[in-house]
């Protein structure tokens, strides 16, 4: 029978990772992630796994960079700051093409900033971070149960393509307390990693690099690891829908701004206004063809971020002029509140939809 | 007929393309080397560098890992906790491990990191041209040291052996030489110890090699054999700094 337990979020993901075999963890503390290291650091030690207090964030993700070539499920967290501070290794992870798993529990930026939730590392996380071109799939949960099933789904995502999945929470939704079901963890069949190193008794030597010297091997890698990306986009793409089906204002918003904005949503609902929500899950890929397929003359689209305005710029992307885009945010250090997210679906309602009119009538400009 | 020389199993039959009388060469040679006589090839994984040596994996015949630069201590700690009955070495230069690496190097070292690292101290940034290194003598003229590094205003030459032999966690720290013949037997006695230092799970060993870079050193590789006793060591004295192991003599 299935029972619902009660777990703050960041050790929902700690827990989550132990549950899918991931048995390396490396970090370094910065609030509002520390939970997760507290956690693993007695938790590691029970399934026989490696806790690693790192002496910088760099280290960590270094450390998690070898336990992955080893073969090995491993993650690493930490907050806004500090995932700065990865994305070299990020980068390197990617170009090597090795599974691991990073959560970011945004606080709000830029700089040392506050401890605060926010969401503005949005283009880090989707447009790169890190030099070169390369793309990490990104989830954005938005309750405790999902921080736990997209832990579970990113271990597997991460071996499945090789690649480093980011996992972008943020200050309040890893510290909310919420009773979730535990869905347990069922390992998909994935291929062998007959690329890890692990000496090279009855084979040939392997190595696991990044750098392509010889005449157009790079551009070569550079295309395996695009195509990568294209099946990722064309595979991997998950999005929520809240009363869309006869909507003429659609909220974007992912992660804890989507949790404050679906309350919002709710009781205008009840008023009769036709407003519904899209919730971007995954952020690498974006859902942009859903968006598109929405888009439309008569419907007008409300990007609800705690940034000044960063998803909003891949929503316009993907609407692509088919439908006049807004938008509403909070840069860090404020937090969204459902009566002002309401107060503005109010605004758009009663805006004028032509696109002129409604250009002067913007609060955002 | 017995054969005296051959190419080590370790090695693959590869000829190296480093610079004509570059102790990287020489180096990698000695490591093949003691890995077959230890027969260990078949369970090492080494980590090249970012530096000339990243080039490393073209040579050695068993598993490498690439590290970002500065990194490799942490991401073999990484292995080695993942993989606790495998050889892990990291081979660095003087700017990977002297200057970007160093909070990473002294960390590994005092937790006691069960691991080897070989640190190839050229005085110099060899990869980008020759620019000055933490461990540049003074006055040596680099590419942004033209007058000779000042002191003043860039600092001195960084024992990193002596630092790091005051690490508790710290097991073998030897600094040798292959700038001679005497100096290469000596030198392949302190990596054979490393190894077996780890091996039989004795912590964290280091073995720091002064190494010629006649390219960035304007020298022929004579001159640098010569640069190098006559300069170098009396800097970075040969010698171990610490062996946690060593049989008491009483
Ligand atoms: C993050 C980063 N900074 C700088 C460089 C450029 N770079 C490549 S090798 C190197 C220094 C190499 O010197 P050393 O470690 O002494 O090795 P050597 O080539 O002398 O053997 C530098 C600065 C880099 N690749 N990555
Ligand atoms: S530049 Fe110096 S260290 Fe690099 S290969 Fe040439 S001699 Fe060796
Ligand atoms: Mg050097």
């Amino acid at each position: 029978m299935k029972k619902k337990i009660l777990m703050r979020g960041n050790e929902a993901i700690a827990e989550a990772a132990i549950q899918a075999g991931c048995r390396f963890y490396a970090g370094y503390p910065i609030t509002p992630q520390n939970e997760i290291p507290e956690y693993l650091s007695w938790r590691m030690p029970e399934v026989e796994g490696t806790f690693i207090q790192a002496e910088s964030e760099l280290a960590a993700i270094n450390m998690v960079y070898g336990a992955s070539a080893a073969g090995s499920r491993a993650m690493t967290s930490s907050s806004s700051p500090g995932i700065s501070l990865k994305q070299e290794t990020i980068s390197f992870l990617a170009a090597a093409e090795l599974p691991a798993v990073i959560v970011n529990m945004q606080r709000g930026g830029p700089g040392l900033g506050n401890i605060s939730g926010s969401q503005a590392d949005y283009f880090q996380a989707v447009k790169g971070g890190g030099h070169g071109d390369y793309k990490t799939l990104v989830y954005a949960p938005y309750s405790v149960q999902e921080l736990w099933d997209l832990t579970l789904r990113s271990f597997d995502k991460a071996d499945e393509y090789r690649n480093p999945v980011l996992i972008l929470g943020d200050g309040i939704i890893g510290q909310m307390m919420e009773p979730f079901y535990p869905n347990p963890y069922r390992k998909p069949d994935l291929p062998e990693k007959d690329w890890a190193l692990d000496g090279c008794k009855g084979r040939a030597p392997r190595v696991i690099k990044s750098l392509y010297m010889g005449d157009g091997e790079l551009e070569m890698r550079n295309i395996v690891l695009q195509t990568k990306y294209a099946e990722m986009k064309k595979r991997e793409v998950m999005a929520d829908r809240y009363y869309l089906d006869d909507a003429e204002i659609v909220v974007v918003a992912f992660g804890i701004a989507a949790r404050i904005a679906l309350s919002s949503v709710l009781r205008l609902r009840r008023e009769g206004l036709k407003v519904g929500l899209f919730r971007p899950v995954t952020l690498f890929p974006f859902p942009a063809q859903e968006l598109f397929a929405i888009a439309g003359e008569h419907i007008r689209f409300l990007t609800i971020e705690m940034n000044a305005g960063q998803m909003v710029e891949d929503v316009r992307l993907s609407v692509n002029g088919k439908s006049q885009v807004l938008f509403h945010g909070r840069p860090g250090g404020s937090l969204l509140t459902p009566e002002e997210v309401e107060e503005k679906i109010r605004q758009v309602c009663c805006s004028h939809p032509h696109p002129v009119r409604a250009a002067l009538n913007r609060w955002d400009a | 007929m017995k054969k005296i020389f051959q190419r080590p199993e370790s090695l693959k039959q590869e000829p190296f393309r480093y610079c004509p009388g570059c102790g990287h060469s020489l180096i990698h040679r000695l490591i093949a080397e003691c890995i077959d006589e230890l027969g260990i090839r078949e369970r090492v994984i080494g980590i090249a560098p970012v530096g000339c040596a990243v080039f490393a994996y073209d040579y050695f015949n068993f598993d490498i890992l690439e590290v970002a630069h500065g990194r490799p201590p942490a991401a073999a700690t990484g292995l080695k906790r993942t993989l606790p009955d495998r050889v892990i070495f990291s081979y660095q230069g003087d700017g990977d491990l002297a200057a970007i690496g160093t909070a990473e190097i002294i960390h590994a070292a005092n937790r006691g990191e069960d691991i080897t690292v070989f640190f190839i101290n050229n005085t110099t940034y060899g990869m980008t041209g020759g620019q000055m290194a933490p461990t540049t003598l003074i006055g040596q003229k680099t590419a942004t040291s033209p007058l000779g590094r000042d002191p003043k205003t860039a600092g001195f030459p960084l024992r990193m052996a002596e630092l790091l032999a005051t690490i508790e966690g710290a097991s073998y720290i030897a600094r040798v030489s292959v700038d001679s013949y005497r100096n290469l037997i000596d030198a392949k006695k302190a990596v054979l110890k490393a190894f077996r230092y780890q091996m039989e799970q004795k912590g964290f060993s280091l073995v720091e090699i002064l190494s010629p870079c006649p390219v960035d050193w304007k020298l022929s590789p004579k001159e640098s054999q010569i640069r190098i006793q006559n300069e170098i060591i009396p800097i970075y004295p040969l010698g171990t700094f610490k062996d946690a192991y060593q049989e008491s003599t009483l």
